[in-house]
């Protein structure tokens, strides 16, 4: 099968676009892939890039939703303090910030020196107000206005616009990870003057300092930006960005009619992801006009078991669930068909912040030997007193990739004697079964923009305390909630990664709370007229589209 | 024809030899209408034939199917069509063949059930409406307008996602399915029997004592069967791909149990260029189900009317 | 004659009502709401949650909430969405000429389809041609719409690359765009109707000619033709006219798998979309309009009953 696919995409590889196949074969790293960027091509000003997008944005306040359908259609309209390199996504680059940021001796004061000749679109020049504006709607939100991530910045105590062009951000203590908070790809700058007449004035409007101008949108349909003349980036060549003159954003929701809109060339590229088999349909049916980058996604599906029901209060059940499922054999098979792929513990395989595969294999459930990890389930499961343990197993009804996950599960589940009974759901149900606990054991998810400890661990803190509303297999536990908190004060990057595997041990192994199916794989199939965009480990970041441009046919 | 329970103690010898008098005539007439069908309505027939072969798959699946229906296997991998996989593999690797038999019984469940009790609730509403008239049937318009109006999808929430859906709750799903059913059904029939009820014969029957039970039910509904056996059998099918859009929306069966409507509209779709078989497999089956309904009802509405007969 | 008319119209309120109350209730007993929706999936904590149902007046109790929707329906205000913070009527207004579009074109094919074939396969009835018409109507019950709009999809890409437009065009800007974007949806959902009035019509067409007027004017030498249509036609078409009219107002919000096939930025992806979202205000909006067109169309059916079928008369 591998041979097959392989085969199949040789003639795209050819026109040296893809390392699909490579990326198959060697799994390296995010950036496997650099296209154009490396091509040495010199990028060319002009045209319209029309993309799709599989929703609709709710509101137009990035500080306010949650969803990656408004950052692809709105991104681009504004800029952020610091941001993702576009042509190495792991480091962070300044966007209006003028150089990276200073720390004091303490490590408790972030100072930012801002760039003087950044406008926001109705002419008006951007300043240290603004910013300060800006991060104090994100962090300190006035009553009746949401700010879902205040939480990850809990750790400022306070934004002050020193001078004209520098902000300081005062810190409670020390903090990993707050710096590359600060290109969370959520904070679009805002004007302080356009928030003091109206706080919740972005909700319906958009007014940035962005690469493009608000160009119009249809409801449920399209949205439209154009060039800003007035856009302060410039490539090494001195050239102004953004090179494109204009973009257009469709909104696609069903799956097959995304791939039709690229097929008859209505749209170039979707910048979330397609299953292998959309990729296979496309570079079979447009082989000379198509490109292929590949990636390693911060996405995941969690095994949750509802640790307040029984028999799913007794660590050794939870443990024999993970036992019981063969990670390695179902991320071999179901990455031919679904957008699932490797093995990983709660952190994302091959990132900065992985576990070794030696280390993961003695985690119960994720060594290879599938066989002696049946047996040792069934042997738990008899001890618990359950040999013949069946339950519901809550899921969404999204087709990509739960329905073949979960359908997966429960065929390794029923191996061991466990039957599994397949409760799908409307996401919005499923969401109200998970938040008020009315299930036995359901397949979660999370998806990020960074491979950040307290991101990924968000959903480990104990129920009753910090993981209200996010911890939904309902365990308190203060040791844990201990270890996770000393991972984030720890600024020593190899004291960190070592707590954090202690932490892995600790949820996954010996408490068994909750654990990972398997990490996604991001694919995105597009025309390769475009140029200038580099795939990352999530769809939430590299999105303002500067550097996209189009070649010439 | 089973006698009617405390009738059987009291019947005499001879009432028992009449009844088996009657009995045997009137299986010596059934025998005869049907082959008077098979000789004059091959379509019909054909459609008799498809429906037969599907109960008999739903019956024995067990015994059909050469493959248990949800047994992954994933080194049979989206195998085409050939001597082990008889109709194909599907994208884990189950027998598409085992699944089409073994779909079978949710298509036959949830396609007769909803669209026999949808019909038969249409048909009593709309005969009954069409005869008392006046505010009954004025009520009865009202509620099924309320219900015809009514968008589908919030029907289909109502039901399953407040009472649940799934393999176990599929009374809940057929429900669904079948409230849509009622007040379309009830319109039509409503308006067949319209024209019946001020026929003279209905007048005559009802100058002779006959009860509006009996007269609903012996004189009008017999003649607004047409419509609704043409209802009957084109619902059958609606049923069986509704209950594929409300599994589609989390509002059916789900996997990994086989259903024709799944596998068409799952991974029959997203399967379509490089392993057309999942789509064709269920689909085929759809088809021949929908084809052998309609083709024995409109054929059985032919033979039963008695008008038409006389022509 | 317009007592009955006045009185039908005042009928509609009633049914309205009980729409509006059905749906209200129907939704919020409903497990799931528009916020844990909103977040799902990102580690939201359950004070924002709070905070956001709050906002969005979720926490009043139900009699409250329906009070507050009555009272502002009363003033012609249908509110706003919640997902998107518009205006109903702003989002039902980019969707209405798209959907009506469709719904008068799939018809417009349907019964351009099912009344010639329907007379036809009941006059030659039991021979070839009459079977022919009736695998080929059944043959729209038994593929799903879906089904036949993907093919045709798929067949025009891989024979020209070419799909329908996308993004929705009026027919008064540019006609064409507008059509190559309608059409193919509207055969694929007007030969799937097209089965449904085809088969009423033979079925009615086939007693009709069995009347006792048929035979006479048929005894009275008229052309078969003439009879057929004149006379066998006219009253066929009364429970016809009924199953195309009740589709037609389905059409308008039913098309949800269809308007997701080809991507159509209609009324039934929206309500779909406000149902998953546990969009109150929109969803109550939306079934209140379709359940108006609904009762619209049906008076209007009643109005043309009374018409064509001299046999009822309402006083």
């Amino acid at each position: 099968m591998v041979a097959v696919l392989r085969s199949r995409i040789a003639p795209v590889l050819v026109l040296a676009l893809v390392l699909a196949a490579c990326a198959q074969q060697t799994a390296k790293p995010a950036t496997t892939v650099t296209p154009s960027v490396a091509g040495g091509e010199k990028p060319i000003s002009g045209g319209t890039l029309t993309f799709i997008v599989n929703a609709e944005p709710p509101s137009y306040d990035g500080h306010r939703e949650t969803t990656f359908a408004l950052l692809h259609p709105i991104a681009p309209h504004y800029s952020l303090l610091y941001k993702f390199d576009p042509s190495d996504l792991t480091k962070v680059i300044p966007d209006v910030a003028a150089e990276q940021p200073t720390v004091s001796a303490d490590k408790t004061t972030v100072t930012v020196k801002l760039r003087q000749d950044v406008k926001f679109h109705d002419g008006t020049g951007m300043t240290s107000e603004d910013i300060k504006a800006t991060y104090d709607k994100i962090i300190f939100p006035p009553t009746g206005v949401l700010s879902p991530r205040a939480g990850a910045y809990a750790v400022v105590s306070a934004v002050n616009a020193t001078d004209k062009y520098t902000v300081e951000f005062k810190l409670k203590y020390p903090s990993a990870s707050f710096l590359t908070n600060l290109a969370s790809p959520w904070n679009f700058i805002y004007s302080a003057a356009k928030l003091k007449t109206d706080i919740h004035f972005y909700e319906k409007n958009i007014m940035g300092t962005g690469p493009f101008l608000y160009d119009g949108n249809t409801k449920g349909q399209d949205w439209k930006g154009k060039k800003n003349p007035d856009y302060f980036g410039k490539d090494k060549d001195g050239t102004k960005l953004p090179y494109l003159d204009a973009y257009k954003a469709l909104i696609i929701t069903d799956a097959n009619a995304g791939v039709t809109a690229i097929r008859s060339k209505q749209a170039m590229i979707e910048f979330r992801g397609f299953t292998p088999s959309q990729r296979d349909d496309l570079s079979r049916s447009l082989p000379n006009d198509l490109a292929i980058q590949e990636a390693p996604w911060i996405c995941v599906n969690y095994i949750v078991p509802n640790t307040t029901k029984k028999p799913f209060d007794d660590p050794r059940v939870r443990r024999a669930l993970s036992l019981a499922v063969d990670r390695w054999g179902g991320g071999e098979a179901l990455s031919k068909t679904t957008i699932v792929k490797d093995v990983g513990g709660l952190m994302r395989p091959k990132g900065p912040f992985a576990m070794s595969d030696a280390d993961l294999a003695k985690i119960s459930g994720f060594g290879k030997d599938a066989a002696a990890n049946k047996t040792a389930a069934k042997a738990l499961l008899a001890a618990a007193g359950v040999p013949n343990l069946s339950f519901k197993f809550l899921n969404r009804n999204i087709t990509t990739p739960y329905e073949p996950v979960a359908v997966y599960l429960i065929n390794e589940w029923k191996s061991v004697g466990i039957t599994a009974t397949h409760d799908v759901k409307e996401t919005s149900a499923y969401q109200a079964d998970l938040r008020a606990g009315t299930f036995e054991v359901a397949l979660d998810f999370n998806c990020d923009f960074l491979d950040e400890p307290d991101l990924q661990l968000a959903k480990f803190w104990s129920a009753s305390k910090a993981g209200k509303g996010l911890n939904f297999a309902y365990y308190d536990d203060t040791k844990l909630d201990g270890l996770i908190d000393a991972q984030s004060r720890e600024t020593d990057p190899a004291k960190r990664l070592a707590l954090v595997g202690d932490i892995q041990r600790y949820a996954m192994d010996e408490m068994a709370y909750q654990y990972p199916v398997l990490w996604w794989y991001r694919i995105i199939p597009y025309l390769s007229v475009v140029r200038g965009w580099k795939i990352g480990s999530n769809h939430y970041t590299n999105q303002d589209l500067t550097t996209v441009w189009l070649a010439k046919k | 024809m089973a006698p009617r329970p405390g009738t059987e103690r009291a019947s005499s010898a001879e009432e028992i030899a009449k009844r088996r008098y009657f009995e045997s005539t009137g299986r010596r007439r059934f025998l005869r209408f049907w082959t008077e069908f098979i000789r004059r309505r091959p379509l019909g027939t054909a459609g008799a034939v498809l429906i037969i072969v599907m109960l008999l798959a739903a019956a024995f699946a067990d015994v059909v199917a050469p493959y248990d229906p949800t047994a992954i296997n994933f080194s049979d991998l989206l195998k085409p069509p050939g001597t082990d996989h008889l109709l194909g593999a599907d994208n884990f690797g189950r027998d598409v063949f085992s699944r089409v038999i073994f779909g079978s019984r949710t298509a036959l469940l949830v396609g007769f059930s909803a669209s026999l009790v949808g019909c038969t609730l249409g048909l009593v509403l709309g005969v009954a409406g069409a005869y008392l008239g006046g505010r009954t049937d004025q009520i009865i318009q009202r509620l099924m307008d309320v219900l015809l109006s009514f968008p589908l999808i919030v029907i289909a929430i109502a039901v399953v996602a407040a009472l649940g859906a799934g393999e176990d709750k599929i009374v809940n799903v057929i429900a669904a399915i079948t409230v849509p059913i009622i007040p379309r059904v009830a319109r039509v029939v409503r308006s067949s029997a319209l024209s019946i009820v001020q026929m003279p014969y209905i007048e005559a029957t009802r100058s002779v004592g006959a009860g509006p039970i009996r007269i609903m039910f012996r004189h009008i509904a017999p003649n607004v069967f047409a419509p609704y056996l043409i209802m009957l059998t084109a619902f059958l099918g609606q049923a069986i791909l509704l209950e594929a859009s409300l599994s589609f929306l989390g509002l059916g069966v789900f996997e990994p149990t086989p259903s024709w409507g799944l596998m068409l509209r799952g991974a029959g779709m997203q399967f379509l260029e490089q392993a057309p078989w999942l789509a064709i497999a269920p689909g085929v089956a759809i088809s021949m189900a929908v084809f052998g309904f309609n083709l024995f009802g409109d054929s059985l509405r032919d033979a039963l009317d008695p008008r038409l007969r006389m022509g | 004659m317009r007592r009955y008319i006045v009185g039908r119209l005042l009928l509609m309120i009633p049914t309205l009502i009980g729409v509006a109350i059905l749906t209200f209730v129907i939704m919020r007993a409903v497990p799931g709401d528009i916020v844990a929706l909103r977040y799902a999936g990102s580690n939201v904590p359950q004070e924002i949650i709070d905070q956001e149902r709050h906002i969005l007046g979720l926490d009043k109790p139900m009699w409250a909430q329906f009070a507050d929707w009555m009272s502002s329906i009363s003033r012609f205000d249908l509110g706003q969405s919640l997902w998107t913070g518009h205006s109903v009527v702003d989002e039902v207004q980019v969707r209405m000429p798209l959907s009506i579009e469709l719904a008068v074109l799939a018809t417009l094919f349907a019964v351009a389809l099912a009344i010639p074939l329907g007379v036809m396969a009941a006059v030659k009835q039991d021979t070839w041609l009459d079977y022919a018409i009736r695998i080929f109507s059944i043959g729209g019950l038994a593929m799903p719409s879906f089904w036949i709009g993907i093919m045709m999809v798929l067949v025009t890409l891989t024979l020209w690359g070419w799909a329908p437009p996308l993004v929705f065009t009026s027919f008064f800007e540019d006609p064409v765009a507008n059509l190559a974007q309608l059409v193919l949806p509207a055969i694929a959902v007007g030969y799937r109707y097209s089965a449904v009035s085809m088969r009423m019509t033979r079925s009615t067409v086939l007693e009709v000619l069995r009347e006792d007027y048929v035979r006479t004017a048929r005894a009275k030498g008229l052309r078969e033709t003439l009879v057929v249509v004149r006379h066998a036609l006219r009253n066929a078409l009364l429970p016809v006219v009924t199953v195309v009219s009740l589709e037609f107002a389905f059409l308008i919000g039913g098309l949800v798998v269809t308007e997701q096939v080809f991507n159509l930025n209609g009324i039934g992806k929206l309500l779909v979309d406000a149902v998953a979202h546990r969009d109150y205000p929109l969803i109550q909006a939306l079934v209140l309009l379709l359940a108006t067109v609904f009762v619209l169309v049906n008076f209007v059916v009643d109005m043309v009953y009374v018409v064509l079928d001299p046999r009822i008369r309402y006083s």
